[in-house]
């Protein structure tokens, strides 16, 4: 795992279970705002459906480094979270470096005990789909 | 026609209260919101509202069912509510967790519980005032009261005696004719099949709401729930979906704003049923038969 992925965990698991709600909630408040040329070509987004709420993401980049956007609503901070804990562990590492991050990441938060089950799936979907398309960048050999 | 015409003429005007009503009233009421979202309330909530967390907090926290007695008079202590408080309950998604909490404290008992109609997005987007500020909860009693599992709640083998009379499913359509078990990417949700339970008549629970979240007049109500399934209000009746919560919504809409006296909520729901051995499963758009 790489390291800024290291230290999110360790952020977490640091903290007592009631803490880490509050961590994720600093989490969702720190999600950046989505570059506004989303906005003009929503085409550039890709929905995830797995979320409930509705979030969008958008990969770019190449081998070397890769980055991330997320849009999800403010009444939606779960979600927002878990997209600000992505962003935190993923954003402009290797696409070999977001490959290795394990699918089991979002266990690894120590949060299912206290988010239904479901909302931290909507987080592997997340994770899947940035997986996916960091994958169609390594197959174009960008 | 305005809301307040609409909620006098629901069977129970009394369960509901208007944004309005619970601006002027917050005083004498215990407001609590739950939400699915697990942080929405720490955004910012109606002034003077305590936060209930269905997932940790309804739910025995071991095996798959509510908590005890014992457990309940605890939250409520915890919360702040007297048993004699009124409770009004609000929250995301159209009220689902709300109406899901007020089951709940129903299986208890608890006699004076309100639902804010059109819920959390109603309040804020009317401007009104909301507070990132817990509320400090007075000392109170609360007894420890028993959980009545006979009179609103159904379990498989009830619902399988059920079939035949009044059933509904509240779940989306793709959910009921089980093309949609589990999306591309996506980890199964819990069930090993999909479909529905044979004879259910597909009510998806949004049926019951407008455009605000705030519910739709009992006439236009009878029609959907009545009229277009032919089922007998006097009759009794069971709602199921996923997990219990969306049915909570459409079981409150049955019982209260429409009057059917025995209106059960199975709680075990898809997530039980898709998953048991040897019970009858119907697939595709009709609600189909069960012969015994």
């Amino acid at each position: 795992m790489n390291s800024n992925a290291q230290a999110v965990v360790d952020d977490f698991t640091f903290l007592e279970e009631r803490d880490r709600l509050q961590l994720l909630l600093e989490f969702s408040e720190q999600l950046p705002a989505l570059d506004a040329r989303f906005g003009e070509n929503p085409e550039l987004l890709e929905r995830v459906e797995e979320c409930q709420s509705p979030v969008f993401i958008a990969v770019e980049g190449n081998l070397e480094r890769v980055s991330l956007h997320f849009s999800a609503p403010q009444e939606a901070p779960t979600t927002r979270g878990f997209a600000s804990v992505l962003n935190s562990a993923l954003n402009g590492q290797s696409a070999q470096e977001i490959l290795d991050l394990p699918d089991d990441f979002p266990s690894m938060l120590g949060l299912d005990r206290l988010i239904s089950p479901l909302r931290v799936r909507g987080m592997r979907g997340m994770l899947s789909r940035i997986k996916r398309k960091t994958r169609e960048i390594v197959a174009a050999g960008i | 026609m305005s809301e307040t015409s609409r909620i006098s003429g629901y069977a129970h005007p009394d369960v509901l209260v208007t944004t309005e009503w619970l601006a002027q009233n917050s005083a004498s009421v215990k407001i609590v919101e739950c939400d699915e979202d697990v942080l929405l309330y720490e955004v910012g909530h109606i002034p003077g509202a305590v936060k209930l967390d269905w997932h940790t907090e309804l739910n025995d926290q071991d095996k798959r069912d509510y908590l005890t007695g014992a457990q309940f008079a605890e939250l409520m202590k915890l919360k702040g509510i007297d048993r004699k408080d009124t409770i009004v309950l609000y929250g995301d998604r159209s009220n689902w967790w709300a109406t899901y909490a007020f089951w709940v404290m129903k299986l208890f008992g608890h006699e004076d519980v309100r639902i804010l109609n059109g819920g959390r997005s109603k309040w804020i987007a009317e401007g009104r005032e909301i507070t990132k500020e817990a509320p400090e909860t007075g000392a109170v009693e609360y007894p420890v009261v028993e959980r009545d599992d006979k009179t609103i709640r159904a379990f498989r083998h009830e619902v399988l005696e059920h079939i035949g009379k009044p059933l509904i499913d509240v779940r989306s359509r793709p959910e009921y004719t089980g093309e949609r078990l589990h999306m591309p990417d996506y980890p199964n949700e819990g069930a090993s099949r999909g479909g529905h339970i044979p004879t259910a008549a597909s009510i998806p629970w949004s049926s019951a709401i407008l455009e605000d979240e705030t519910f739709k007049d009992v006439e236009a109500l009878r029609a959907i729930y009545f009229d277009a399934t032919g089922f007998d209000p006097s009759d009794d009746f069971v709602a199921y979906c996923r997990i219990g919560e969306r049915s909570s919504h459409s079981w409150f809409v049955l019982k209260y704003l429409l009057g059917v006296k025995n209106v059960r909520n199975y709680d075990g729901s898809w997530t039980e049923w898709g998953n048991l051995v040897g019970v009858p499963i119907a697939v595709g758009e009709e609600p189909g038969v069960f012969a015994r």
